[in-house]
């Protein structure tokens, strides 16, 4: 205090004073940068060499190649499919699981292996299950639905599970003196309060499953994702933007479509 | 009008509210039929899973132990390597996007619509996708890695940020504008230590993501652990898959933590 006191009498104090802290930020970033970079062994030139050779892909994924419409149109169809059925029955896991794992709902003895369940299906990559699920169940679509099954569980179910922490709890104790059943308080108490911030959360998960069922292909689990691979396997590189332009298109459809329905609800 | 034109049921949504909504819950049902009807599913499969997996698991223990310091340890450096210079590269990018897509910042509804389009195409594409293409131009390997965890994390990145520089309090900005300060100084002196905590802990988020993504990168060969995974994956030694699966848990646990500690104390 003295200090700033003595000093604002002749010249203002530089309110812009510069944070030692972003600076000695910024001198460990650099640093790092050099040190992995030497240990990866990452040099210029290989890099500068890498972008040269962009102009030599560009110029062989350009003119898309839709002429292989049927091929392309089963990888579509299977995305489509896995994602539909894994997001309807990992939203109506998660919505069990959610209000299992609901501290206000449920005592600790069962929301505690509850989250650790949710923190164990959101810890690992879907690709990861994925191969886990590819070795139970084969190649193909159902190892796909099962992993995102398992990957809507990780990411809906702590949200759920959030959302029904935030409830008001006036309607439950009032709906509760009535003497209701522990559904009926579910039904006509929790989940009016909810219902809107559900459906946000699904739709939200229908577009990330969208996303998902395009690439589990790559291990085998079904859908674009192995069409996709097999491109480029064969470096059928006008295809394999061809099916990358399909991917953005249904995303976008999916994204506009889930809008949609938040403006509904 | 009479009394009996008026509606004496109580109703909560509007005629055209219930239709939009019966159309909703038409188009789910439909959807889910049509998939479940024409989905290739081998039903044998499913019923087999169980003894599939319970198999799967007793190749896998116990655990191969050897397997990490020879060679899982090294790779495991590698991925956290590839997360963070990936996460690094991603700002040189996001920032002017981002800047780029700030309404407030830059007035011009073209650029911003252009910015947009960037931060939303580098997010539809999967980080696979992007290490396939990255691999086609630098060859199998690291630098095919980071590339990927870069561009994909461009869309998110730059997405937050821009939404943080649109939410800041334009009294500053307006004060510093009105002694004449120039462009750079505007962005440095207002709005920066207005976004800062907002840009840590978006990075940091993304770190963490991140360092989820680039440990299955490998799968396709751009380096990291995932080679590892692909490589014992394929010669069946389960022991060793299981291994570098809980090292993989280990290491994404771990970086959680660190990821919530920092933004603990910075924020």
């Amino acid at each position: 205090m003295d200090g700033l006191a003595k000093s604002s009498t002749r010249h203002a104090v530089n309110p812009f004073k510069a944070s030692l802290l972003n600076r000695a930020l910024w001198v460990v970033v650099i640093a790092y940068i050099f040190y992995s970079a030497s240990s990866l062994g990452l040099s210029l030139e290989r890099i500068l060499l890498g972008f040269s050779e962009s102009e030599r892909l560009l110029t062989r994924m350009f003119p898309p190649d839709f002429s292989r419409v049927g091929l392309l149109m089963d990888g579509v169809a299977e995305s489509l499919q896995i994602a539909i059925i894994s997001s309807f029955f990992g939203i109506v896991i998660s919505l069990f699981i959610g209000l299992l794992a609901a501290r206000n709902m449920m005592p600790i003895m069962i929301t505690a292996p509850v989250r650790a369940f949710i923190a164990l299906c959101r810890s690992f990559h879907p690709v990861i299950i994925a191969i886990i699920f590819v070795k139970a169940v084969g190649f193909g679509a159902l190892a796909g639905i099962l992993t995102l099954i398992f990957a809507s569980i990780g990411f809906i179910a702590k949200l759920f599970a959030e959302a029904i922490e935030e409830i008001s709890f006036n309607s439950v104790e009032a709906i509760k003196a009535t003497g209701a059943s522990f559904f009926s308080v579910i039904i006509y108490a929790v989940m009016p309060q909810v219902f809107t911030r559900f459906i946000g959360f699904a739709s939200y998960q229908l577009d990330s499953n969208l996303r998902n069922s395009t690439m589990v292909g790559i291990v085998g689990a079904g859908g674009l994702g192995g069409t996709l691979f097999s491109a480029f396997q064969r470096f059928d590189y006008d295809f394999v933007s061809a099916i990358l332009i399909t991917i953005i298109a249904i995303i976008l459809v999916g994204e506009m479509l889930s809008n949609l329905v938040r403006r509904i609800f | 009008m009479t009394t009996s034109s008026i509606d004496l049921e109580w109703k909560r949504f509007t005629l055209q509210e219930r239709i939009s909504r019966f159309a909703v819950y038409l188009v789910i049902v439909v959807s889910l039929v049509w998939s479940w009807q024409s989905v290739e599913v081998i039903e044998e499969f499913l019923y087999d899973a169980p003894e599939q997996l319970l198999d799967m698991f007793q190749r896998m223990t116990p655990l191969d132990y050897a397997f990490y310091p020879s060679s899982i340890h090294d790779a495991l450096i590698e991925t956290l390597h590839i997360a963070t210079l990936g996460t690094l590269i991603t700002l040189i990018f996001a920032v002017p996007l981002a800047l780029l897509n700030a309404p407030n910042i830059t007035p011009s509804k073209t650029l911003n619509w252009i910015a947009q389009f960037f931060l939303v195409a580098t997010r539809s594409i999967n980080s696979l996708v992007w290490a396939l293409l990255f691999i086609a131009l630098f060859g199998p390997g690291v630098i095919a890695g980071i590339m990927a965890i870069a561009i994909r994390s461009i869309g998110f990145v730059g997405k937050l940020l821009s939404e943080a520089l649109a939410e800041v309090n334009m009294g500053t900005i307006e004060a510093l504008k009105a002694t004449g300060a120039p462009w750079g100084s505007i962005l440095v002196k207002g709005y920066w230590p207005q976004v800062m905590p907002a840009f840590y802990s978006i990075v940091l988020f993304r770190w963490d993501i991140n360092v989820r993504e680039s440990a299955v990168l490998g799968l396709v060969g751009a380096g990291g652990i995932g080679v590892v995974l692909n490589d014992a994956q394929n010669l069946f030694q389960w022991q060793k898959v299981a291994m570098v699966l809980v090292s993989i848990f280990a290491v994404v646990i771990v970086a959680e933590i660190v990821a919530i500690q920092i933004r603990k104390r910075l924020i």
